[in-house]
């Protein structure tokens, strides 16, 4: 009797693992300093989760349809950087695009979204047509993207300057609120629902599942794993884009080197909200989970007076453990 | 020989996994030196007992002996130093790796310089020879197992079993991917095997071979043991019977079709872009037909159908149903235009393993009759549920729900969900790829059925099959291939073995008028 209750113990804690380390680390930094519960708190962490839980979005439909998408930690700078650089007032000193007059805050927002989607383009043709591994494809891709966003940074008058100057609207696009809620968040949640619906509720969301579960069966079936290919990284690219678009207006600057490395926080959050490397496995509120952990990491250790250089200790050891138990689970099946 | 002594016994396993009884109470005694068949349908407990006794899986109760000394056996290594082997049934050759390195794998002899141990080559290649000598066997130790094919490969794993001073070998469906002269050298070897007292315990489907070389035979029904019978006392009719629990007197169902006289499609100078594939193939099939299509491995019919269906390029030639012409450059083509593929690989090229079975059902309606199994553009679980529902019923799918994940399934109901896709969009051309190989008799029967059900309402099927009694049992019609091209047809109640053999291995221009 004492073992069944034990093993079914253990396999509830393996089940739920995500949300009891994340009550665990939030009672640990409560303890230490109980002003961590607050709703401004929260809604910290929420803001600064926001354009991250963009770029895990879109990496999960890729993860999920069996690719990987290493630039879009690249493309959010880049993003940032276009979407900046139109978002200047008049009058800044070092605007950037000299002859432009000033624009409404549309034009950066679509600007952002149309080097996503033609940046996700190019990826998702290079993996697919041209057959490059998806790490391969995304490593000189993001390499190409770095170049071509510092390249674009060095023209005169700007000379490699960060970007600022940017108009209010834009900066309160990143800052402002509606019902006291941020409108990033409102973006992010706007995001998760869409990705949602889209991987759950319509028939191209299974055709995604199924080319990520078995891409040969898949083409005996008649799906197009050409057009699945484009447009998950086509809706990767754009979503990577948009979040730098984000990042500039939040912190009223963009620099090519915005959003390095957040390619490796959106992969080990999909990973340790249960997406499965090999494809065909992955879901929204797992991965939303994964990111949130990360951000009250992030934000918990600096909190409570740790230097915020453990975060990586910490993050790093995260994804192993994680990880290691979803083996763990597979290895009993 | 001491006749009561064993070399290996399995005393009263039961294993368990959640929900399922895998193992219910099984022993198993192999004499030494014997070839001992274990058969049973799928998901009778073959495999999982494999694993018990391979140290794949901890059996939850009972005893493994070895030479009559209780052992427990945690793990492959184990097994191996306990002189059990195992030859799985999809081989995992290394292939940027010579023969030698692949027969010692993990045991690679060395020599020791200044503390280091370095390859030693030498010894290594004299080993491998020596092996391969012994079961007269020509194999260059030093070749890389690049282009090696699955008989070689598997020859090499006998290598490794010896190397490894194995006294009990098992082999899991051996024969299931090899040609007739690949099967003969396999039974020769085991034959060589059991003169140096090494113990064979086979697994197979193939009641012929198992009658032919096995000395006993284990059947197991509902991971029960049925029982253990001298080879001597069975048959084909005793064997089936205790397989499936209740007496088989027909293997095929009864024809009650009649083919029509009207062509329904219609194949012309088709020829693949590949010189080596398929080249100028020409047949029709009529309305309410079964089309068999024979001939050996590497005869390139797999490859024709797979062009047919838009899966391989075509050099040239012509598809017609009935009148018109089609333009098939994609499978979705050709299924718009009514013709289904259950491919020849079910594990790479058919089940989708991380999806549920509802979702394995819909994948081809879902995008056929998008409108039929949506509300406003977003997808309907309770239609789809529906019509997953009617076939789990109708092909008897055992399954606990439609949720399950279909790689938890046995091979036979995967197929059936399979051919539960491809039902379900109303086919007017069926084609089927060895839709019965590696799955349980009962099973078959039911893919069967389902052939005569679907020729009697004026189908076409067409059935690639290597399985001569189930081409012949079947067929109205046998098209029969030779390294790509048509070598002959075949009416089904006039083919014998004999005919389709002789066609099969000979390629003569002008033979493809007959039939």
């Amino acid at each position: 009797m004492d073992r069944i209750i034990k093993s079914r113990l253990s396999t509830f804690i393996i089940d739920n693992i995500l949300y009891i380390s994340l009550l665990l680390m939030v009672v640990i930094i409560a303890i230490i300093s109980p002003s961590f519960v607050s709703l401004n708190v929260a809604s910290d962490v929420l803001i600064q989760s926001a354009p991250r839980i963009l770029l895990a979005m879109g990496m999960l439909v890729v993860i999920i349809s069996g690719g990987m998408d290493m630039t879009i930690g690249r493309l959010a700078g880049l993003g940032a950087v276009v979407a900046g650089s139109l978002a200047q007032q008049a009058t800044y000193y070092l605007k950037f695009w000299q002859s432009l007059p000033e624009m409404p805050i549309i034009v950066p927002l679509v600007a952002s979204v149309i080097v996503g989607m033609v940046s996700g383009a190019i990826t998702g043709f290079v993996i697919s047509k041209l057959n490059v591994p998806p790490f391969l494809a995304g490593l000189g891709l993001q390499l190409v993207i770095y170049g071509a966003d510092l390249l674009l940074m060095k023209k005169e008058p700007n000379s490699s300057q960060p970007l600022a100057g940017f108009k209010p609207s834009f900066t309160e696009f990143g800052t402002g609120s509606i019902f006291g809620v941020n409108y990033m968040v409102i973006v992010s949640i706007a995001v998760m629902i869409f990705v949602f619906i889209l991987l759950n509720k319509t028939t191209l969301g299974k055709n995604i599942y199924a080319t990520g579960g078995n891409r040969e069966a898949a083409k005996v079936v008649g799906i197009n794993v050409f057009r699945i290919d484009m447009f998950v990284y086509i809706l990767s690219g754009i979503l990577a884009a948009f979040a730098g678009c984000m990042l500039a207006a939040r912190t009223g600057s963009a620099q090519a080197t915005y959003a390095e490395g957040y390619e490796m926080d959106a992969i080990a959050s999909c990973i340790i909200g249960g997406a499965s490397f090999s494809g065909g496995i992955g879901n929204v509120p797992g991965t939303f989970l994964g990111v949130i952990i990360f951000s009250v990491i992030n934000y918990g250790l600096t909190f409570v007076g740790l230097s915020s250089y453990w975060q990586f200790v910490v993050k790093g050891l995260i994804i192993i453990a994680a990880v290691a138990l979803d083996m763990k689970k597979y290895q009993q099946k | 020989m001491d006749e009561t002594k064993y070399v290996l016994e399995v005393r009263n396993v039961r294993k368990y996994f959640p929900g399922v009884k895998a193992l219910d109470d099984v022993s198993l005694k192999i004499r030494p030196g014997t070839v001992h068949a274990v058969m049973g349908e799928n998901g009778a407990g073959k495999s999982t007992l494999m694993k018990c006794i391979y140290g794949i899986y901890k059996p939850d109760v009972g005893e493994i002996y070895i030479d009559g000394e209780k052992k427990e056996i945690k793990n492959p290594r184990d097994a191996m130093d306990n002189g059990i082997s195992m030859i799985h049934q999809e081989l995992h050759p290394i292939r940027p790796q010579t023969v030698s390195e692949n027969v010692f794998l993990g045991q690679i002899p060395y020599k020791k310089r200044v503390g280091i141990r370095f390859v030693d080559y030498k010894e290594l290649n004299e080993r491998t020879k020596k092996i391969f000598d012994d079961l007269n066997i020509q194999m260059n130790p030093k070749e890389k197992l690049t282009n090696m094919s699955t008989s070689y490969c598997q020859l090499i794993e006998i290598a490794r079993a010896i190397s490894f001073g194995a006294k009990i070998i098992i082999m899991d469906e051996p024969t299931s991917s090899l040609t007739e002269t690949e099967t003969e050298i396999l039974f020769r070897i085991v034959n060589q095997l059991k003169e140096r007292y090494v113990s064979i315990i086979y697994i197979s489907h193939k009641i012929d071979e198992i009658l032919r070389i096995s000395d006993d035979v284990s059947i197991m029904r509902d991971g029960r043991l049925v029982g253990m019978w001298p080879a001597s006392e069975l048959t084909t009719d005793i064997i089936v019977s205790k397989m499936v629990g209740r007496e088989m007197t027909e293997r095929f169902p009864k024809k009650n079709h009649t083919p029509g006289t009207e062509t329904f499609l219609k194949v012309e100078n088709f020829s693949s872009t590949n010189k080596y594939s398929f080249q100028d193939v020409n047949f029709e099939v009529k309305k309410g037909e079964i089309f068999g299509i024979g001939g050996l491995v590497g005869s390139q019919r797999s490859e024709l159908i797979e062009a047919l269906f838009g899966l391989r390029p075509v050099e040239s030639g012509k598809v017609f149903i009935g009148e018109k012409e089609l333009t098939i450059a994609e499978p979705r083509d050709a299924i718009s235009n009514g013709m289904a593929l259950l491919t020849e690989d079910r594990r790479k090229t058919g089940i989708i393993g991380s999806m549920s079975i509802t979702d394995n059902i819909m994948a081809v309606s879902q995008n056929v009759d998008k409108k039929k199994y949506t509300d406003y553009g977003f997808i309907s679980n309770e239609k789809r549920n529906a019509a997953a529902k009617k076939y789990v019923d109708a092909f008897n799918i055992k399954t606990p729900t439609l949720k399950t994940k279909i790689e938890s399934l046995s091979g036979g109901n995967q197929q059936k969900v399979l051919l539960g896709r491809w039902m379900l969009t109303e086919p007017d051309i069926l084609i089927l790829d060895e839709p019965t190989r590696g799955i349980d008799v009962g099973a078959k029967y039911e893919i069967y059925e389902l052939m005569e059900d679907m020729a009697k309402r004026g189908k076409c099927v067409i059935m690639i099959s290597s399985e001569m009694p189930e081409l012949m049992g079947m067929s109205d019609r046998i098209m029969v291939m030779c390294e790509g091209h048509v070598s002959g047809f075949l009416k089904g109640s006039e083919a014998t073995d004999e005919k389709i053999m002789y066609l099969a291995s000979t390629y003569k221009k002008g033979n493809e008028d007959n039939g």
